[in-house]
């Protein structure tokens, strides 16, 4: 079989799959319309500007616009999208880095107000975040036993006598040796950083991580070793990931489910195969058409045209409207909502609904 | 790739050392490859491979401690390594151009562009300010950016991502380069936005007939763009075939390897196949083969004695060299 | 082991010149702190200086019997004792004055980057305004104010330097609390306490060394200048400043010694932590580690 055609036979998922045992279970987090709004505000002198009459504005960046969202219990979630999109900020109001401006956020059906404190830090250790940059995503003046280990040992899950050989275990988990703990971050290169900060995560018994970017600054051969690692963890650790990545390949590759952003909303979300195969709104069309592939040769790239508008200032009705070949009047004006189109499948695009365009 | 023309640029057995107090680090030692007018080379590698250094090198943009400690760089028959600040500085921006990863490093943030394409143009050409402005506006115009004239007056920080790496590329082309190197010029970039800069980086080079050094890592990119493509690792080129024969049978175990470990390769929920281990750092190179500890086919052979070039001609002119002391099989077909 | 001490005095010690300024500078600090057994006299000891032993050359022999090799100043002091025991109170008075400046600039500079908001905006109001004053002015009314004594000086020496640790760590702390390893500190559910004095504070300390070395000399220098100016140490405890100051009178008759040598002790001193620190900042600065 040559490589391409392996590429395009999708297996089909036996019974006893994670995938399908996750669309069984109940949602482990479940996201109500949550956004999340960043507003500059006006300092002194545009608000005295302002009193004489010049009508400055603050700035607000809807960096994640109504998106609602769950994720069952064992599933990988896939989010891709492009600069600008809200996907890393989304990841991060998942973790609990930042509080939704709006919207509800649940984990394991109760949102945080409805949580006791022990609850409450219990669902703070359970979900967490592994990052994108290997360098700065580290102490540099701690070693990495104190990276791995001072957090466990803050919410009592191991003595300060237990602390070096619970980070051991660790280590040895994602596959550095143990002796590395004595050592300092910039010591180590890309690929073994990358791990340091999955162990650091794995050290408090998470259930739910959320994978911002964490193979973007990686080489290839290195990424596949950290790909296979977090595989491997969720089948051992019966782990659920939300997988945030520009990179269609790696998510197509990781992902039971796939959720498309668009400039804070999101535009698609389907099962992996079902995306990659059929997918529905024109921006996630032009995404994929766009993806390369070893065996598109001497490819005339079709590109879409325009560029990604600015957050400050998006674009009326549907944010991709002036990029999409099928736009119409109605596309300027109304925002489109999210429609089931069978099995899963969601897409907000107009051409779906029965008015169509409009026009 | 005709054998018959004399090739735009031959580079031969290049080696570029830096020599500093921890030791001499071998960025690249011993990378020959040709190129072709109007042909596209891509030079793929991950980190510490030395393809951005063996870009610089070209260029004379190598600082030290690194220097170029051998070798030769033909350009048009010109010999370029060992020329003096003066003669380099003449054929850099006009007989070859570099785009960078940021686009930041070619354009000053407090000048506007204007002032710094017009600057880029004068630096060689004696012609009148509005006869270098009106090729700026048709530079611009070429890369795509919608009202050029206007633009011209803007500062690069009032510019996307995207159009900054566009007005890059214009300022690498307006003095009609004979070869174009470019270092992971679309890497930092969204991927729709790196699908228009491919697509006019192509229609660019193929209608000025200017030759194209594509140095990345991302072997999909060259799979749509290079007609050629050399693959390297730990300084050296481990095998320079044309695209077909590399991505669809390479004879090198590591790029067999590289090509194996992308997820596109791979049954989703399957393992990818990896590489053990890691990229040996340039400063202690193991001992023989660089790649021989990370080689699934390794022999004692292998570990002491490192591989010379070894070529292959598959007819009509057409060649392929490889490094290794057993190159894979081709596949029968 | 690599730790991050390590590297940097590896760092450190490639520059021919820093390490150069750093032997001088232990050089300076050995004699200051074994003045008592390398003097030949105690000159703050007034029954032992003698007026008859005023304003001798250098080379020449004391009533006591033994050479002054620098010279004696107008009230019959050993220069060369007079320059070391003064060396004690400049480096003193500089290093002690700029710990505690330090310690409270830097405390202000993070409590500013915590608190944020209103607070962080008066409190960086203030230190803009005590940067914007001239320094000497600033030490001059407070000396006036508090009276002579080398308590004094370091309270007005701590005055004004605590703004510019302030300043700057409140800029740094800034910065890395945008840095992922404090998101994912908060992701772990760190407190608030840990994550500024186990994470933030230690990644600050860098431009906080620096400025430490290049202030110790200002304040060495500001001290001298105070006491050139009759405001600072009395004249039972000279430092090198009122050294230079009682000299001065003598530069034109040709007793160039009294002023030069302690204005040479002086340049020395200054000069050889200037160059540890200018390599200091080389160092420690993150663009150039990468």
């Amino acid at each position: 079989m040559s490589r391409s055609d392996a590429a395009n036979a999708i297996p089909e998922r036996d019974a006893g799959s994670p995938a399908l045992r996750a669309l069984t279970a109940a949602p482990i987090v479940q996201l109500e319309a949550v956004s999340k709004r960043f507003v500059k505000p006006l300092d002194a002198a545009a608000r005295i500007a302002n009193w004489l009459g010049a009508g400055q504005r603050e700035q607000v960046v809807h960096a994640v616009d109504e998106v609602s969202l769950e994720v069952g219990e064992g599933e990988v979630v896939g989010l891709v999208g492009e600069s600008g999109c809200g996907k890393s900020t989304l990841g991060r109001v998942v973790a609990g880095i930042h509080p939704p401006s709006a919207g509800r956020f649940r984990y394991r059906g109760k949102t945080f107000e409805e949580m006791n404190a022990a609850e409450r830090r219990q669902a703070t250790l359970e979900v967490q975040m592994i990052f994108q940059d290997p360098m700065s995503s580290l102490n540099p003046r701690l070693r990495v036993r104190d990276i791995v280990g001072e957090a466990p040992v803050y919410h009592g899950l191991a003595s300060k006598a237990e602390m070096g050989g619970h980070v051991a275990e660790v280590l040895e988990r994602v596959g550095l040796d143990p002796v590395f703990m004595q050592r300092y971050p910039h010591q180590f290169s890309g690929g073994q950083r990358a791990r340091i900060g999955i162990a650091r995560a794995l050290a408090v018994n998470p259930r739910f991580l959320v994978c911002d970017e964490s193979v973007a600054a990686l080489d290839v051969s290195i990424q596949a070793q950290v790909l296979n690692l977090f595989t491997k963890l969720r089948e051992q650790l019966k782990l659920t990931y939300l997988f945030i990545s520009h990179d269609l390949s790696v998510v197509r590759h990781l992902s039971d489910r796939v959720v498309i952003m668009y400039l804070g909303r999101m535009v698609e979300s389907a099962p992996a195969r079902v995306l990659f195969s059929q997918p529905n709104h024109p921006y996630s069309r032009a995404l994929l058409a766009n993806v390369s592939s070893l065996a598109s040769r001497h490819m005339r790239f079709a590109p879409l045209s325009g560029e990604i508008p600015s957050p400050l200032n998006p674009p009326s009705g549907c944010h991709f409207h002036p990029r999409c070949l099928h736009a119409g009047p109605r596309c300027r004006v109304e925002r489109p909502v999210l429609t089931e189109l069978g099995s899963g499948h969601l897409s907000a695009c107009h051409l779906n609904s029965p008015g169509g365009v409009g026009g | 790739m005709s054998a018959s023309s004399e090739p735009l640029l031959k580079v031969t057995d290049l080696a570029t050392h830096f020599i500093t107090r921890a030791g001499t680090v071998k960025a690249v030692d011993g990378v020959s490859f040709e190129v072709a007018r109007g042909e596209v080379l891509g030079l793929v590698g991950e980190s510490g491979s030395g393809k951005s250094v063996t870009g610089y090198s070209i260029l004379g943009l190598v600082d030290p401690p690194g220097q170029i400690v051998s070798g030769s760089i033909r350009l048009s028959g010109r010999e370029l390594a060992g020329l003096d600040d003066e003669a380099m500085r003449s054929i850099r921006g006009r007989e070859i151009a570099m785009i960078f990863q940021d686009p930041m490093m070619t354009l000053n943030p407090v000048l506007r562009i204007d002032t710094q394409m017009i600057e880029a143009i004068l630096a060689h050409e004696r012609v009148s300010e509005r006869a270098a402005r009106d090729r700026a506006v048709e530079a611009l115009q070429k890369v795509g950016i919608p009202s050029p004239r206007e633009r011209l007056e803007a500062y690069p920080h009032q510019f996307s991502g995207g159009m900054r790496q566009r007005v890059a590329i214009a300022i690498a082309l307006l003095n009609r380069p004979s070869l174009i190197v470019a270092d992971e010029p679309t890497t930092a970039l969204d991927v729709t936005i790196q699908s228009q800069i491919l697509a006019e980086m192509q229609a660019l080079c193929r209608d000025t007939g200017t030759a194209l050094i594509w140095i990345t890592h991302d072997l999909t990119v060259i799979a749509g763009l290079a007609q050629q493509v050399a693959v390297m690792y730990a300084g050296r080129i481990v095998e320079r075939a044309g695209v077909d024969a590399v991505l669809d049978a390479p004879r090198h175990p590591y790029t067999e390897g590289l090509l194996g470990s992308l997820p596109s390769a791979a049954t989703p929920g399957e393992p990818l196949r990896q590489i053990p281990g890691s990229t040996p750092s340039l400063g202690r190179l193991p001992p023989g083969c660089a790649f021989s500890p990370r080689c699934a086919y390794a022999t004692a052979q292998c570990r002491t004695e490192a591989p010379e070039v070894s070529g292959q001609t598959l007819g009509g002119g057409v060649e392929r060299q490889f490094r290794c002391h057993h190159p894979l099989q081709e596949p029968s077909r | 082991m690599e730790t991050p001490v390590r590297r940097f005095v590896r760092a450190f010690a490639e520059d021919r010149v820093a390490v150069l300024g750093f032997a001088l500078f232990s050089l300076i600090v050995l004699l200051a702190v074994f003045a008592p057994f390398i003097t030949p006299q105690n000159p703050y000891d007034l029954a032992k200086v003698d007026l008859m032993d005023s304003r001798l050359p250098p080379g020449e022999q004391t009533g006591d019997g033994y050479t002054v090799w620098l010279g004696t100043d107008g009230v019959g002091r050993d220069l060369y004792s007079g320059i070391l025991y003064g060396l004690r109170i400049s480096l003193t008075v500089g290093a002690l004055s700029g710990l505690i400046a330090a310690s409270l600039g830097m405390s202000v500079g993070l409590f500013a980057a915590y608190a944020g908001g209103r607070i962080e905006t008066v409190i960086m109001r203030i230190v803009d305004l005590q940067l914007s004053l001239p320094a000497i002015l600033i030490a001059l009314i407070l000396v006036a104010a508090l009276g002579k004594g080398v308590d004094k000086i370091i309270i007005a020496l701590v005055v004004v330097q605590w703004a510019y640790y302030a300043r700057t760590v409140r800029a740094s702390a800034l910065v890395e609390r945008r840095k992922e390893y404090v998101e994912a500190a908060q992701s772990l559910g760190l407190s608030s306490a840990a994550i500024v004095f186990r994470h933030i504070m230690p990644n600050c300390l860098a431009p906080v060394i620096v400025i430490f070395t290049v202030q110790t000399a200002h304040a060495i220098s500001l001290e001298a200048t105070l006491s050139f100016l009759g405001v600072g140490l009395p004249q039972t405890e000279p430092s090198l400043g009122v050294l230079i100051a009682n000299g001065f009178q003598y530069m034109l008759s040709g007793r160039y010694w009294i002023s030069s040598f302690p204005g040479l002790a002086l340049l020395l001193t200054i000069v050889s932590i200037n160059l540890m620190g200018d390599r200091i900042r080389d160092v420690l600065n993150p663009r150039l580690e990468k």
